[in-house]
């Protein structure tokens, strides 16, 4: 690879003093990176907003503080929201700051698609939330099983607001997906190759073809769905004449299941840069890391249908997705162990970032676990829809995906603003965080080994289910402190945090040469990059790492 | 009130689920504990000590072969026993004609006992001991019939009829519910499966299978015709009276079950007079309108659909 030739990329920057129109107009990857991750925190708190509510509903037995269908709208508009709103644009936003400046790239390869798949989330996600003043927000779940979803059982316009803005949404994603394998094939600094990119750059290159594979496959459902609902057509309402129920379904997971990995892998490219940053090890296993991640990319495309374990879809296609769902728990298990194998002989950090990277490791083993009793599907034929799959889901989304964002965001903020986060309130954070979510999803498990579905507005008062969800509700408000901690933190440092010089962890990857936050070159001069370590070498030019073979 | 759970197995087929579960959580139990042991070790052995970095280690490939392979054997034992499993708790359909047809309505059940033409609703009685092969349909929408102690749950999908073994072998009264998000009242589609000795269930198929005398005389009476002047009629039915419509539980033998609402009130006369008063009260956005009755009207419907046994 060579050096980027800076004079052919679009200037981004206005002057400083026009500070609302140089946000709007940028097309500077660092701040649309600055973008979608308050648009995607903003979106997290109204998700927040919406679990605290179903919580508070679900909080004692028969309860009336929600009608049903309210309750239906807001456990569909969390469901979106987390995965469309908060997960996906948080990850492509941390890719869109991180990916060129760890290439050493000055910015992704198209900065204007950039800004305008940043615009379609934007806009995108206000027309979802627009759906609440319009008619009533969408009620039939994040997954809209067809023909619930259809014209003659749903009336509701929510409806139609969900498919038009998942489809604005998912034009934007693709478009994203598109704009970061590009930069990361072709903007590397020379010497950055193939086998010397940093981990959350190969993780984001998995996932963006993830993404620009499964992503079209919710896209025409959805344009089905829209066909049907608005033109007459019958894809998938009556089956009396030709419409299937099913068909919804093998579109919706053979997006969905890939889905999960989108929101999974950044997140191991996340765990990936902070362990050896923390335990100042190299990362063990780097190749096996890498490897392991597109053997998952591409099993993730096979086990579709275990989300499908009770449709009826005949034996033989249930014995192939169950084990293709059982065989993915293999890659995603050698990663566990290589983490756990750079923290050993390590001289470990306790940072809050490192914090939230331990917890990451035991809460996303939890939920890798329930997940692995889920492929053997006779289990699943039991728990299937039952809270055991929302403990789960929890613990692979919650206690993987959103502890490995904030592990990435106590490590990079110094990076993005040049303040330090504070640690005395990053400790408090964390330690309520864990609490907090262990509290409202661990009894869940059990909610579902009793017997109560998912979706459900109230409950009976079998035994135990008050209880159990009293403690889950409990849970869901400390939760929600640890989140205002976390708010306070942000916004107490953002003013008064201790200046962050241009390494404060004394990490090994690119982005740490520049100046905190980066000019909007990125670089004055690239290190050279001899290694998977370019920092690491300038430090211990007597040991650098391409002495070791890592060349 | 006994707790409710698959690990409660009521069948042969849920006996085998239970037993896989409890394997296989058992092995999730011991990788669990040894991630956390390994993660707990490490962080307490090698937390920071002195400012100098530790030696610098690349890999292993030893290691990773080892971490790659365990869990394959364990994986690969997994789908063995997923196999099996399968076999005994899903024996094959094909080529039986099935006992019971079970329709999933928003929010509640039909049930047809097809030998004997008997219809009912919600409350669904099994013989104990004997193999009941059942097929599920959709009138609407997806639903999911669940009972934790008698085996899988499985889909009732529109345009695509399911069918299931239900191999009852202790008697008793088994909850469950649909399963699969169907709408406002998801919640209260309960399921009450109640499992009786043959010679009992027999007798309450009878009991089924004779339509109750009409009401000749008092406020039953007056309930009858009250129920054939209403809209009652257009949506249940009731055998001997004439049309026989599916919108609503048929409600012949009413008085005999024990719950109303798909498991949303216990049937008692009182709770009976109440739900005819408003059923919008007990189920928000239920597929049964509040009719605005009288107390009088309530009254005699009641003393009327109390006769149903
Ligand atoms: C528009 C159709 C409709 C009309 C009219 C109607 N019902 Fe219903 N009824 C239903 C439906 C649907 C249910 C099931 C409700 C549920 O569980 O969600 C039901 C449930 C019931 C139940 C409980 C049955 C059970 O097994 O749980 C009774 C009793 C009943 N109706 C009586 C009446 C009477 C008496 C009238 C006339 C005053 C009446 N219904 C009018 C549709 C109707
Ligand atoms: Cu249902
Ligand atoms: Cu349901």
């Amino acid at each position: 690879m060579s050096d980027i030739p800076v004079t052919s990329l679009p200037h981004a920057i206005p002057h400083p003093r026009e500070r609302m129109m140089s946000w709007v107009a940028s097309v500077d990857h660092k701040q649309i990176g600055i973008l979608y991750m308050t648009t995607a925190f903003f979106f997290f708190l109204c998700g927040g907003v919406e679990a605290l509510l179903m919580r508070a509903q679900l909080a004692f037995p028969e309860e009336h503080f929600l009608s049903p269908g309210a309750y239906d709208q807001i456990f569909t508009m969390h469901g979106t929201t987390m995965v469309f709103l908060f997960g996906m644009p948080v990850l492509i936003g941390l890719a869109n700051y991180l990916v060129p400046l760890m290439i050493g790239a000055r910015d992704v390869a198209f900065p204007r698609l950039n800004a305008f798949s940043y615009w379609l989330l934007f806009f995108g996600g206000l027309m979802l939330y627009f759906s609440f003043f319009a008619g009533g927000a969408p009620n039939v779940g994040w997954f809209s099983y067809a023909p619930l979803s259809e014209k003659p059982f749903s009336t509701s316009p929510g409806i139609d607001y969900w498919a038009l803005s998942l489809l604005v949404l998912g034009i934007g994603s693709v478009a994203a997906g598109i704009n970061l394998i590009v930069t990361i094939l072709t903007l590397r600094v020379k010497g950055m190759t193939i086998r010397r990119l940093p981990l959350f750059v190969w993780m984001t290159l998995v996932t963006s073809i993830l993404i620009v594979m499964a992503l079209p496959a919710l896209n025409v459902d959805l344009v089905m769905l829209l066909i049907d609902r608005k033109l007459g057509g019958n894809f998938f309402a009556m089956a009396a004449t030709g419409g299937s129920a099913i068909l919804w379904q093998h579109f919706f997971w053979a997006f969905g299941h890939p889905e999960v990995y989108i929101l999974a892998l950044p997140a191991f490219g996340i765990i990936s840069e902070v362990i050896p940053v923390f335990s100042r090890k190299a990362i063990f296993g780097y190749g096996y890391i890498a490897a392991s991640t597109v053997a998952i990319g591409i099993l993730s495309f096979a086990v579709w249908a275990h989300h499908m374990f009770a449709v009826g879809l005949g034996r033989p296609w249930d014995v192939a997705f169950a084990a293709g769902s059982m065989l993915i728990a293999i890659p995603t298990g050698v990663k566990i162990f290589n983490w756990i194998a750079t923290m050993w002989g390590g001289s470990i950090r306790f940072t809050t970032s490192m914090l939230y990277a331990i917890g990451f490791l035991i809460f996303f083993t939890i939920g890798g676990l329930s997940g692995v009793t889920l492929a053997v599907f006779p289990i699943d034929w039991q728990v299937h829809d039952t809270y055991y799959i929302v403990a789960h889901l929890h613990y692979v989304l919650f206690g993987g995906t959103a502890f490995a964002v904030f592990a990435g965001l106590y490590y990079w903020f110094p990076k993005f603003t040049g303040r330090m986060l504070s640690e005395r309130l990053g400790k408090w954070n964390f330690w309520l965080t864990v609490i907090g979510f262990n509290t409202t999803f661990m009894v869940q498990h059990a909610l579902g080994i009793l017997g109560m579905p998912r979706r459900a507005w109230t409950y009976p008062n079998l035994p135990y289910w008050g209880i159990l969800n009293l403690i889950s509700s409990i849970g869901a408000f400390i939760l929600g402190i640890a989140i205002l901690v976390l708010i306070v933190n942000i916004w107490v440092s953002l003013k008064h945090g201790e200046r962050a010089s241009d390494n404060p962890w004394g990490a090994w990857s690119l982005e740490w040469a520049t100046s905190s936050p980066p000019p909007p070159e990125n670089f004055e001069k690239v290190p050279p990059v001899r290694s998977r370590r370019p920092l690491w070498d300038l430090v211990h030019p007597d040991d650098p790492d391409w002495l070791h073979g890592n060349a | 009130m006994p707790i409710n759970t698959p690990f409660i197995a009521a069948s042969p087929q849920e006996q085998a689920i239970s037993h896989l579960f409890i394997v296989v959580l058992c092995w999730m139990g011991v990788i669990l504990l040894t991630v956390t042991g390994l993660v707990t070790y490490a962080i307490i052995r090698y937390r920071k000590k002195g400012e100098g970095e530790p030696r610098q280690i690349f890999g292993n490939t030893r290691l990773e072969w080892i971490w790659t392979l365990l869990p394959l054997a364990l994986v690969c034992y997994f789908f063995v026993a997923t196999l099996h499993t399968m076999a005994v708790s899903d024996p094959p359909t094909r080529g039986h004609s099935p006992d019971m047809l079970i329709i999933g309505h928003q929010w509640w059940w039909e049930v047809h006992y097809l030998k004997s033409g008997v219809v009912t609703a919600n409350d669904v009685h099994f013989p104990v001991g004997v193999p009941t092969l059942v097929e599920f349909k959709s009138a609407d929408v997806i639903h999911d019939w669940w009972v934790p102690e008698l085996g899988p749950k499985i889909d009732l999908i529109p345009g695509h009829p399911n069918k299931l073994w239900i191999d009852v072998d202790k008697p008793g009264t088994y909850l469950g519910t649909c399963a699969q998000f169907c709408g406002a009242e998801h919640a209260w589609m309960r399921i009450r499966a109640i499992a009786q000795e043959p010679a009992q269930f027999d007798a309450w198929l009878k009991e089924q299978e004779t339509i109750p005398p009409q009401p000749t005389s008092g406020p039953a009476l007056a309930g009858l015709k009250l129920f054939k002047s209403l809209p009652c009629i257009s949506c249940h039915t009731i055998e001997g009276l004439g049309p026989t419509p599916d919108a609503g539980p048929n409600l012949t033998h009413i008085a005999t079950r024990e719950t109303l609402g798909a498991g949303r009130l216990m049937n008692t006369p009182k709770n009976l007079a109440a739900w005819l008063k408003d059923p919008q009260k007990f189920k928000p956005g239920t597929q049964m309108p509040n009719l605005r009755l009288t107390n009088q009207q309530v009254n005699d419907l009641v003393a009327y659909l109390e006769t149903l046994r």
